[in-house]
């Protein structure tokens, strides 16, 4: 299953990667939640990044990887920074998602009491995803994973949401 | 508006951050569910919440909140306390509750009201 938003991002492949790396985020704890989402932020405003484009970015990977966290045994961020584009891909081995039409719903969440009680499960996560993104496409294997792709455009006259 | 005029002014009680006391607040926000605040919140914004879990320092520093204050009487989980000094975020507690809390920051944001006059 899939859903997505935007234009397809084919021509990504042809623009050159001034970075690229991958970070490992471990599933089923909390204990450095955010921790790769604050190296992603401090990596690309080192790059001279406009601050929304890195507000953009760091709210798209902290909800990824708080997902990663809540739902999934473990999983990765990929960052991947061309002149024109930040691309940042959460790739997950676990459950995977059996709706995501229904997950993509504003509200809607699987979180147990013991994640609601810390503050998540709102059923915003994907939501803020998708509209911090220029594009967006989620994909599920159910019992084997999921895969997020969030494009941000670097647009030096970009103004915000 | 700094941070040390509002902990002055409603008594709060510091506990991580002290070194960034003079930071300007720009503005306020209110919640307890992190991907609200996330999405929601602003830059500068005072960060008024219940909210305990280590999490919160994500959020504040990830957004660039002026600060956190924990209401009535909520005191940070000891991984949250480490993280937020280790970070430098500043947290403040104080026993009163959220209503009075938020209506005393709004009307200091608001009006760009200083310390109160000491007696
Ligand atoms: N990586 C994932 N693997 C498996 N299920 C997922 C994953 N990401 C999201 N889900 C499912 O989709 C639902 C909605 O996710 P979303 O991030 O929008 O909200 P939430 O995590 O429940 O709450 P919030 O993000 O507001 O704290 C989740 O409750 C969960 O059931
Ligand atoms: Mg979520």
């Amino acid at each position: 299953m899939a859903a997505w938003k935007g234009l397809t991002t084919n021509v990504l492949s042809h623009e050159t990667a001034i970075y690229e790396n991958s970070f490992p985020v471990e599933g089923g704890t909390y204990e450095n939640a955010g921790h790769v989402s604050s190296q992603i932020k401090a990596l690309l405003k080192r790059m001279k990044i406009s601050k929304e484009v890195v507000r953009r970015a760091a709210l798209v990977t902290y909800e990824s990887e708080i997902n990663i966290c809540s739902y999934a045994r473990s999983g990765k961020i990929v960052l991947r920074v061309t002149p024109e584009h930040v691309t940042i891909e959460a790739i997950d081995e676990g459950q995977g998602i059996v709706d995501i039409e229904l997950a993509m719903q504003e509200g809607y969440s699987t979180a147990t009491d013991r994640i609601r009680e810390m503050g998540f499960g709102a059923g915003m996560g994907l939501c803020n995803i998708k509209n911090f993104s220029d594009f967006f496409r989620i994909t599920s294997e159910i019992g084997k994973g999921t895969h997020l792709k969030m494009v941000i455009r670097i647009d030096k006259d970009f103004d915000g949401i | 508006m700094n941070l040390e005029n509002i902990v002055k002014a409603l008594n709060l009680r510091v506990v991580s951050g002290e070194e960034k006391l003079t930071a300007e607040v720009l503005g306020g926000y209110v919640g307890d569910l992190l991907s609200d605040v996330m999405a929601n919140s602003k830059e500068g914004d005072l960060w008024i919440t219940r909210q305990i879990h280590q999490n919160i320092v994500a959020v504040a520093s990830l957004k660039d909140h002026a600060g956190i204050i924990l209401i009535q009487g909520c005191k940070p989980a000891a991984d949250t306390l480490d993280k937020a000094r280790k970070e430098g975020v500043p947290i403040m507690v104080t026993d009163m509750p959220g209503f009075e809390v938020i209506g005393r920051v709004y009307n200091m944001i608001a009006t760009k009201k200083g310390p109160d006059p000491s007696p």
